[in-house]
């Protein structure tokens, strides 16, 4: 019962404090997972970036899915799981209730006006980053091109885009390259 | 049908493709929100800036803030999104540990992740475009903070928290 307590308490925290972003938050994660609790291993831990990278959802979720399994199997995960995804749901429950009663001041309009051309912003400069660490090359350039004519020309779901770039991305890699 | 079951449904889907972290889910919520014209899009502007703010996990973030306002302020329409978006994960991810020595190393998540790399990335451009509006660059001002944003996100790595705090005390000063 206590290991599923400190499951628990642990992703809480993992869920709190996941500032900057999934990725940026693997060190905190290391430090609870491998060094503190000894949960899993450098290795194991690796192997676990490199799977919840490939799979969807909310990389803090996958790993707090993974690790709660390895501890304690199905129920250990459910435990991690619940823990990561409370922080969000009581936070933002207790800002959407505030900021419905105070989103028709005239202030909070104002400041708003500010705020939201600089989430452009804020999107745009983690794809830049993206963009540069994918080492893109004068052919697969056309790739994020493509997609991002298909959603945004041709209205093209999201999610069909990303259905046929897992499917590319596996015939790219079953395909013999002539040496 | 019924919007309890057309919140789940629509994040259960957005948590099966969620693939890329966070902001590939905002793009497929963004999606999903204008199909089902559950708000506007400046609303839904102001849902990405404040689940950029919190120090919580985006896509959880934004789904429960998108289930609270798609359900006209509901509890429940909050905790079915937040439940629906991580149920994927938990099936898969499930999975994947049951048969772990057999992924480990494998080409096939080469692919995947070969693939998903440079399609994630068309998917935030668009993303980028659709917020591209009347309704989230209203003059001058606007252009000038995107920039004046962009550059210290990128080049300073300054943290979104402070980014939207001083946009937000701008925006109260010069309108």
């Amino acid at each position: 019962m206590k290991l599923y307590f400190q499951l628990f308490i642990t992703f809480v925290k993992i869920g709190m404090f996941t500032i900057g972003g999934g990725y940026a938050m693997i060190p905190l994660i290391e430090l609870e997972v491998v060094e503190r609790h000894k949960w899993i291993s450098r290795d194991e831990f690796l192997d676990m970036i490199a799977i919840t990278q490939a799979v969807p959802g909310v990389f803090a979720i996958n790993v707090s899915i993974f690790i709660g399994s390895r501890v304690r199997g199905t129920i250990g995960s459910l435990f991690a799981m619940l823990g990561c995804a409370l922080p969000s749901f009581f936070i933002i429950l207790a800002i959407a209730i505030f900021f419905s009663d105070y989103k028709n001041y005239p202030a909070v309009e104002r400041s708003l006006k500010g705020v939201r051309p600089v989430v452009v912003a804020l999107i745009a400069a983690p794809m830049l980053r993206i963009a540069l660490n994918a080492k893109l090359t004068r052919k697969t350039i056309i790739i994020p091109i493509i997609a991002t004519l298909a959603i945004f020309g041709l209205g093209v779901s999201p999610m069909i885009v990303i259905g046929v770039g897992i499917v590319g991305g596996l015939l790219w890699i079953i395909t013999p390259t002539p040496n | 049908m019924h919007i309890y079951l057309q919140l789940f449904v629509s994040f259960f889907k957005i948590g099966l493709f969620g693939f890329g972290g966070g902001y590939t889910i905002l793009s497929l919520i963004h999606k999903e929100v204008m199909v089902h014209h559950w708000m506007t899009q400046s609303e839904f502007t102001d849902i990405v800036a404040i689940s950029q703010m919190t120090p919580s996990p985006i896509g959880t973030c934004a789904a429960t803030y998108v289930g609270y306002t798609a359900s006209g302020g509901n509890v429940a329409g909050a905790a079915i999104a937040l439940i629906a978006v991580i149920l994927p994960s938990f099936i898969i991810m499930t999975l994947i540990c049951r048969f772990i020595l057999v992924l480990k190393g494998n080409r096939f998540l080469e692919g995947i992740l070969t693939g998903l790399r440079p399609t994630v990335i068309g998917l935030l451009a668009a993303a980028i475009l659709f917020l591209i509006n009347s309704e989230t660059f209203v003059d001058y001002i606007s252009v000038i903070l995107c920039i004046l944003a962009f550059i210290a996100s990128f080049k300073y790595k300054v943290h979104p928290i402070f980014v939207i705090i001083a946009a937000g005390i701008i925006g109260l000063i010069v309108y």
